[in-house]
């Protein structure tokens, strides 16, 4: 082991305690903006096939509209308009932080949590629509 | 000046701008489609061919589509250049999602196309 390294081990503080350790709104309103998008791109494919089949005619406009009764196709849409729901929100929050504001550690978490209770809101209204 | 040939823009502040750029345009794409939806319901399907056939609402579609390429592009690439370390492994994803993003682009045509 070389010194330098030796210095390191020895003078870095050591906090494995993984219990303790928390990621702050601001981190998980990252990851969520990140888990939202990809998912969105997967989505986009199932709304485009929706949009063909709603427009292709009006007996497979008929036959969409008949799906919509299936439990599972209504948890995937919820799920979708979830998704984009939140991936809109926290998107403009971006914008409105590329103008410098909500920059600073308290505005930043308080802005993400706002942004939470706002995509939940949002969630659960759609949720209310689609059933 | 670093530059990485799987990236969209010319530079990253090309991404920087064409991802938020994008980004409006989705916004305005979603308020609208959701608000449309929810004010014409119960939506028929008069209603819903009346106004994808207009060239307003095709072109707007199209623009759609467009910016969900260049976000999804420049997206996917951020997600992935962060979290695959292994470069035949991140470019073949690369491939696989900027592809999808064309193809719906391609789908997307050619449904307004025949309204």
């Amino acid at each position: 082991m070389e010194l330098s390294e030796q210095n390191v081990k020895k003078q870095r503080p050591v906090h494995i305690d993984l219990q303790t350790i928390r990621f702050p709104a601001t981190a998980i309103a990252s990851i969520l903006h990140r888990v939202s998008g990809v998912i969105m791109l997967f989505a986009v494919g199932i709304l485009i096939w929706m949009l063909n089949e709603s427009l292709a005619s009006p007996e497979s406009f008929a036959g969409l509209q008949s799906l919509f009764d299936n439990l599972l196709v209504k948890f995937v849409i919820w799920g979708i308009l979830t998704a984009l729901g939140y991936h809109l929100i926290v998107g403009l929050r971006h914008l409105i932080m590329d103008t410098g504001r909500w920059e600073e550690l308290a505005s930043g978490l308080a802005s993400a949590k706002i942004a939470f209770v706002l995509s939940a809101a949002f969630s659960i209204i759609v949720g209310i629509w689609v059933w | 000046m670093v530059t990485n040939a799987a990236s969209l823009g010319r530079s990253g502040v090309h991404d920087f701008i064409l991802i938020r750029a994008s980004a409006v345009i989705l916004t305005c794409y979603t308020i609208f489609m959701v608000g449309f939806i929810a004010c014409s319901a119960p939506l028929t399907y008069e209603i819903w061919h009346g106004l994808f056939s207009t060239l307003p609402m095709k072109v707007f579609t199209l623009l759609a589509l467009v910016a969900v390429l260049i976000h999804s592009w420049i997206g996917i690439w951020q997600v992935l250049t962060d979290y695959v370390k292994n470069v035949s492994v991140r470019g073949l994803l690369q491939f696989v999602f900027v592809v999808a993003a064309f193809c719906y682009l391609a789908a997307g045509i050619i449904i307004v196309w025949g309204v």
